[in-house]
């Protein structure tokens, strides 16, 4: 491998241009290394090479985001780099955000491996630490140093595609991603051991930092039930007999779509649960009580709604991640839309 | 209440025309022990094999593992309210069969049954590869019902553990652990100056392979309750659940609850470990209402300082475990809770199905969607013919060379949340 090709992405600030008053300065590229990527630089040694330097003013980026990230882009992906680096960002909120959505974009629509480096309290760390490394830096430019140091070997690693190591090792913001691991103690004597701790009010470090939870608000009210095409959706691992689709008992990594035209009732002979999670004889028995047709179908008939769409969408929510569950659905709630449905009712178990 | 546990070590398992143990070997009389399991009309067909660590086995779809134990001084039996009397247990002398567990197998009841391997990497995950196991292999009638099904299976691997144990009610023990808890008062005294600990054991309770009996009750219908450490070693607390494999407590584990043990450890020395309040796990709102204010209400009522909540399966559970972790720390009590993390096979999504920030010290016992690769084994016991449908199985888990992808929740005690194995998560 010859010298990695580096390009750098910097504000107009960094890159000498001016403060506030030159905020709004239109991407450019320039064939010169400038500001921090010096230091980058002399980090890199022979090791790689910044072939690029991208500057774009941050009132630009923030105020015209996917434009700006559009010119960025093709700037990017003409010199075809190995690796790209945007920042450090130190605590400047609009710049962090820059450099993080713009190392995203290199990252997932070009496909080259980029880092970025900021702050932890930037808002940029929060919206970006999960989709891109971002290297953890002080809340001033009086860190360059110290940030180089970090940056230069993890960028390395990046582009061999060496193992990273943990967020402490190497310096970046915890992703959140889960790995196991084997410990020394057992798990109740290190309960004991934190419990301890925390007694005495020492320092402790829990094994899993508490996550912040996605709240989805309700959407307004149905105006008129007795019109609405109503859909059922369920994560009780409703299907028909002999869960044709295989879905899985726990950690479903597919859904269904189910017809159930002419269906009136759901017995033991037309449908079973595949859920690992919960008691299934009840279901396996009457399926109506997971998906309620037998009801929908009563209140079709009797007009107090308008219809009960033609298919039921069904996985198992038992030890699913969040992330599959929000694949399906964004799929489904697609089809949903466009074959008419006004509701929709999600039952779990 | 004072108990001691005689440790009779057992160090291999052979079948033999008599059932003794000798020189630490445990001699099965096979045709015998058959014939007491066969006595129940549910099973159509019952069989017995041998499994020890280090042997290329494969044991699956694991039910689940008991440690024979029996009563040598001291009012009732094991198993009270099951096998025995309800006497209250937990005093006196018990002699356990160390090294060796009863397992039970057979066609399937749910979905939740596991897979042990004795070697190769999936062994690293299960603490029964490391104890010589006798196999039940029990089949059921035709058309019996599945709760049927699972009881008779339940109480199979109960039996078979008894009658293994008697062999071991006269023999002197190689080696003799005492615990004792005072009565609350006298307890509290004793150590005036250490914070009082207690521990809040959350028992599964969700219906069919979900359940747990406390005393032969099913611990649905309880409220939560206090009971004296000591008793839990008798078989005061018994499994009759698989959620999942990984997370699942086993009778095993409940005979051997390590946090119950880590804290005598500790007893005398940085704490006052006062005693347990058992919950459970119901899935009516109500009863979740109910029992985390039970719990926290009993913790008060204690006065304790501090407490080690462990959760049992997951998801569901999860909520309460985070109302018993708010509302004790709510009363002033410290907590640390003990759960596990459904992270997803690339460990990026949130590990838990509720959070809360007073929940501020867990220890966990891994990311059960993790995937591995377990190695075809030269002999299976039981069945492979459950593998992608095991929870943690999928389509195309078992590969025709035998070889099967799983994610780890399909193994026994993978990621158990007493805290008994030494795998945790980090962040990355």
């Amino acid at each position: 491998m010859g010298k990695i090709k580096v390009v750098h992405y910097i504000n107009q600030f960094f890159a000498g241009i001016g403060g506030e008053e030159k905020a709004d300065h239109r991407p450019e590229v320039r064939e010169e290394v400038l500001g921090p990527g010096l230091a980058l630089k002399a980090g890199f040694k022979d090791e790689a090479e910044i072939v690029a330097t991208v500057i774009c003013g941050d009132s630009y980026f923030g105020e015209n985001i996917e434009e700006a990230k559009k010119e960025v882009l093709e700037m990017v992906k003409k010199y075809n780099p190995d690796l790209f680096i945007a920042g450090p960002a130190f605590n400047a909120g609009r710049y962090g955000v820059a450099c993080g959505t713009i190392a995203d974009a290199v990252q997932n629509e070009l496909g080259i491996p980029s880092l970025t480096a900021m702050y932890e309290e930037n808002p940029g760390a929060d919206m970006f630490k999960k989709a891109v490394y971002i290297v953890s830096t002080k809340d001033s430019a009086a860190g360059m140093r110290d940030a180089v140091k970090k940056i230069v070997p993890l960028a390395l690693k990046l582009v061999k595609g060496e193992e990273i190591g943990s967020p402490a090792e190497e310096g970046y913001l915890e992703r959140g991603i889960r790995k196991n691991y084997f410990t020394d103690k057992r798990g109740s004597e290190r309960a004991v051991d934190m419990l301890i701790k925390k007694l005495k009010g020492e320092e402790f470090e829990t094994e899993f930092p508490m996550p912040d939870f996605d709240r989805v608000p309700p959407n307004p009210a149905v105006k008129d039930i007795t019109k609405a095409t109503i859909a059922i959706v369920t994560s009780g691992g409703a299907v028909p007999k002999g869960n044709p689709d295989h879905i899985e008992s726990s950690s479903a990594q597919k859904y269904g779509k189910y017809d159930i035209e002419g269906i009136f009732d759901l017995n033991p002979e037309n449908g079973e649960t595949s859920h690992g999670g919960y008691d299934p004889v009840y279901a396996n028995d009457d399926l109506d009580r997971v998906i309620p047709v037998d009801v929908l179908r009563e209140l079709e008939k009797e007009g107090k709604i308008g219809k009960l769409h033609r298919y039921y969408y069904s996985t198992v929510g038992n030890g699913t991640a969040v992330a599959n569950a929000k694949k399906f659905a964004e799929e489904f709630s697609k089809e949903l839309v466009a074959d008419g449905v006004d509701a929709v009712i999600l039952t779990s178990t | 209440m004072r108990l001691e546990l005689g440790h009779v070590l057992i160090k291999d398992v052979q079948f033999g025309s008599e059932t003794k143990i000798e020189n630490g070997v445990l001699y099965v009389n096979k045709e015998e022990l058959i014939k007491l399991i066969s006595e129940d009309e549910h099973l159509a067909s019952v069989d017995v094999e041998i499994a020890k660590p280090g042997e290329s086995v494969r044991i699956t779809p694991v039910k689940d593992v008991v440690e024979p134990r029996v009563k040598v001084e001291g009012p009732g039996g094991v198993f009270p309210g099951i096998l025995s009397k309800v006497d209250v247990v937990g005093s006196g002398k018990t002699n356990v069969l160390k090294g060796c567990a009863v397992m039970t197998t057979g066609k399937i009841v749910g979905f939740q049954e596991g897979i042990v391997d004795m070697t190769g990497p999936g062994a690293e995950y299960t603490p029964f590869s490391k104890t010589n196991n006798v196999v039940l292999i029990c089949q059921p009638v035709e058309g019996l019902k599945q709760h049927d099904h699972e009881r008779a299976v339940r109480f199979a691997g109960f039996k078979a553990a008894a009658y293994l144990a008697e062999a071991a009610k006269s023999l002197t023990p190689d080696t003799v652990e005492v615990y004792e808890t005072l009565p609350f008062l006298e307890g509290i005294k004793k150590y005036p100056d250490l914070p009082k600990i207690g521990y809040v054991q959350m028992l599964q309770t969700q219906g069919l392979l979900h359940d747990t009996y406390v005393y032969g009750v099913d611990a649905k219908q309880i409220v939560p309750t206090i009971i004296y450490p000591t008793e839990v070693m008798d078989g005061a607390i018994v499994s009759g659940n698989c959620v999942s494999a990984c997370d699942k407590n086993t009778t095993y584990h409940q005979l051997n609850n390590p946090v119950i043990h880590d804290l005598y450890k500790e007893h005398g020395k940085t704490l006052n470990f006062v005693g347990v309040i058992i919950t459970n796990e119901n899935v009516y709102l109500a009863d979740k209402e109910r029992s985390s204010n039970w719990s926290a209400k009993l913790a008060e009522y204690l006065g304790l300082d501090g407490v080690i909540i462990s959760q049992e399966g997951f998801g569901n559970p999860d909520t309460d475990l985070i109302m018993n972790c708010k509302k004790i720390e709510a009363k002033g009590i410290k907590t640390v809770i003990i759960t596990d993390e459904y992270a997803g096979r690339d460990g990026a999504s949130q590990s838990l199905a509720d959070a809360d920030k007073a929940a501020d010290a867990v220890v966990t016992g891994g990311n059960a969607n993790e995937i591995i690769k377990l190695p075809a084994m030269d002999k299976v016991i039981g069945t492979l013919d459950y593998i992608d449908t095991i929870a943690g199985g999928f389509d195309g888990s078992l590969a025709e060379d035998g070889s099967i992808t799983v994610e780890i929740q399909a193994i026994t005690g993978a990621t158990n949340e007493m805290g008994f194995n030494k795998m945790s998560a980090k962040g990355f």
